[in-house]
């Protein structure tokens, strides 16, 4: 079953012929994915020199000739909300967007206009999604992971293969990987990816990765409080881990969204409020692996 | 990037924002002629820098004198309270014990204050959309009000959509107290305001505090603008604004060379890829008995270049007793950071003792590239145990 994305992702990239796109749509096929073709405009009606996959000038043309059902977007950052408003116009259902630097007002726009229309926004400034043996769209290294029963979440990148290769190691495997992405206004958030993993019966444990700056990881505390670890809800186990307890308020970490601002936006209060809501908070960053083994021990 | 008030009151009033008039001077003889064009017959004197909490600071030169915002009733005091800012250093509450040189002040129009107000916009990360803040309690801080006050912050959201509309004008200025012609003084003052985010790209516009003045009017009595770093791209003209001697130097050195640096008062240097593993890394330091010296994301596409500046960075800072370098290969390619390393730890001379732990995207050959340069690298096998011999190091040493 899995999440997002599975064997039948027939996955577009915008952004085709660039480096990037070019480099992670070769990676994406050699792990066994259906990549179908993807735009660039003004390359419409070659094919791609490496790939030997079709150029679209728009999405919309893609779609229809190749059926694609997902895109994903390398286009460079004062570029990319156009490209994903693009997509989201073309219907594409799942679109997942790695660039990062994107203005955030202009994010703002984008996030409207997916409210009321048929696409799924991942991202941007996330890694990606993955299901293990199935199906890689985006930037993370396929050979860590393993096909198996946890679910991660995470708005780090980087974070997220340390969750996988810990998981990995314990054998466990992940049945789907989300990278949310580190930015303030984003597609996908916590609650989103969460509800999908409590009605995935592949997903039998989930490991949810936060970091300081906004309120997400403390709402989806109380939505997994309410839908996950109450009486006749799955009772999934949930490890959870916060980066950032180290660093100092009101600077930037790096992330746009990794600041803290409030005081309820802290390492601290974000690992008390799922502590408090059932979630096994792991304490060091090393020890998500050995963390779920516990939790899933009861 | 964050700018001085001077500035900010400069881009706003260009916006048809109400702001007092008034001078930037870099001398006290400048501020005498910048009083002259003034009418007087008071005066503030304000000291140009970024940080808050500016008149209640105190400067290390004269710690019992008055603060760095000053009211004063004739130029000459004008040229005194000039002569007792510049060059001299402010320690406010947002500053540090360091505190900051000040190199230039405002020089500003009196004002007859009825009321003092807060008006704050913002892209509201929950909501999606940028949010317009409005609070009785002008002049506090708004992360205070927040905590101790919530019922006294107004918010509106507005929808990208259909834009900034009278009624969310109205919304916050009833629920402010205002009256009569303050109302359409207030809409007109938040309309223009609303433009200078969008138009402007900004992250943050802070009036605190927006006074009503005896004759009702609704002016900015403080301003404070930051703009969104990824849409300078846009804005090639606010680069002008910047002011690099606000910036922490290695941060300034690191920013030019694309890596994400945060200086911090630790004693192990980190460099790391991607924000929430540089995060992570910074923690289990802390946690391992130890603290971290910065925050250094070297992004997904380091190579030998950019490892070998970003190695110089974190050494230029005296406080660092060791390295950890702690890479999870995805696009960044494990080979090619090795090669970084040891090319980085020769050209350097690297004294302090240094801790990789490679994973991901062409593991072995990096690990191979580090073991085989005879130099005197740890290597380690996870987070755990980097962070572990890293920590051991300092305590060694």
């Amino acid at each position: 079953m899995a999440v997002l994305v599975n064997r039948n992702t027939r996955v577009m990239t915008q952004g085709f012929t660039g480096a990037q796109g070019t480099f992670h749509a070769s990676q994406g096929i050699a792990y066994g994915s259906t990549y179908v073709g993807g735009t660039t405009p003004g390359k419409g009606g070659t094919m791609h020199p490496e790939l030997n996959l079709p150029v679209f000038d728009t999405v919309a043309e893609c779609v229809a000739k190749t059926q694609a059902n997902a895109s994903v977007i390398y286009v460079p950052a004062p570029f990319a909300a156009d490209a994903i408003l693009e997509a989201i116009d073309a219907e594409v259902p799942l679109i997942i967007c790695i660039t990062e630097g994107i203005p955030v007002l202009d994010m703002v726009k984008v996030k409207r206009a997916l409210s009321g229309s048929k696409s799924i926004l991942v991202g941007p400034n996330c890694p990606g999604v993955i299901t293990p043996d199935e199906c890689k769209i985006g930037i993370m290294p396929g050979h860590i992971h393993k096909r198996g029963s946890v679910g991660v979440v995470s708005r780090s990148g980087t974070l997220t293969y340390e969750a996988v290769a810990q998981t990995s190691a314990a054998g466990l495997g992940q049945s789907t990987c989300v990278g949310i992405g580190g930015d303030p206004v984003k597609g996908m958030d916590f609650i989103d990816v969460l509800e999908l993993f409590l009605k995935d019966e592949e997903t039998k444990s989930i490991v949810m990765i936060g970091e300081i700056g906004g309120q997400s990881e403390i709402l989806a505390a109380e939505y997994l409080r309410k839908e996950n670890f109450a009486p006749g809800k799955p009772n999934k186990p949930v490890v959870g881990f916060i980066a950032g307890a180290t660093a100092p308020p009101g600077r930037r970490m790096g992330h746009a969204g990794a600041v803290i601002s409030g005081g309820r936006d802290t390492a601290a209060a974000k690992m008390e409020a799922m502590k408090s809501a059932g979630i096994h908070v792991a304490d060091s960053p090393s020890a998500l692996g050995s963390t779920m083994v516990r939790a899933l021990k009861g | 990037m964050n700018i001085h008030e001077y500035q900010a009151k400069e881009l706003l009033r260009r916006y048809g924002v109400a702001v007092l008039d008034g001078h930037v001077a870099w001398t006290a003889e400048e501020a005498v002629a910048a009083a002259r064009n003034l009418p007087g017959p008071v005066y503030v004197v304000k000291s140009q820098i970024h940080a808050g909490g500016r008149g209640a600071g105190r400067f290390k030169e004269d710690p019992n004198g008055k603060g760095g915002v000053r009211v004063v009733r004739s130029i000459e005091d004008v040229k005194a309270a000039a002569e007792a800012m510049i060059g001299k250093t402010l320690v406010t509450k947002q500053t540090g014990e360091h505190g900051k040189v000040v190199s230039r002040v405002y020089v500003e129009d009196g004002c007859d204050i009825k009321r003092e107000l807060y008006l704050g916009l913002l892209v509201d990360r929950d909501t999606s959309r940028l949010t317009i803040m409005a609070s009785t309690e002008g002049g506090m801080e708004i992360e205070e009000v927040a905590e101790h006050h919530p019922d006294k912050i107004l918010k509106v959201a507005v929808d990208p959509a259909s834009g900034l509309s009278g009624f969310h004008c109205r919304k916050l200025a009833f629920g402010l107290g205002l009256t009569g012609n303050q109302v359409a003084s207030f809409t007109r003052f938040v309309t223009a305001l609303y433009r200078a985010y969008h138009e402007l790209d900004c992250m943050i516009v802070e009036i605190n505090p927006l006074v009503v003045t005896g004759a009702g009017e609704i002016v900015a009595l403080d301003a404070k603008v930051s703009f969104d770093d990824n849409a300078l791209f846009r804005h090639k003209d606010l680069e002008a604004l910047r002011d690099e001697s606000e910036m922490d130097p290695k941060e300034l050195d690191a920013t030019k060379h694309d890596l994400n640096y945060v200086a911090l008062d630790g004693e192990i240097g980190c460099m790391v890829n991607g924000a929430g593993l540089a995060m992570a890394t910074m923690d289990i330091i802390k946690l391992y008995g130890s603290s971290p010296a910065n925050f250094l994301d070297v992004g997904g596409t380091a190579n030998a270049a950019r490892v070998t500046e970003a190695f110089r960075i974190i050494t230029s800072d005296p406080n660092v007793k060791a390295i950890l370098v702690n890479i999870f290969g995805g696009i960044a390619k494990c080979d090619m950071i090795a090669e970084g390393i040891v090319a980085a730890t020769r050209t350097l001379h690297l004294k302090v003792p240094l801790v990789v732990r490679l994973e991901g995207t062409n593991v072995d050959l990096g690990k191979k590239i580090l073991a085989e340069s005879g130099l005197a690298i740890i290597p380690a096998d996870n987070l755990a145990d980097a962070a572990q011999k890293v920590v051991a190091a300092v305590k060694g040493a």
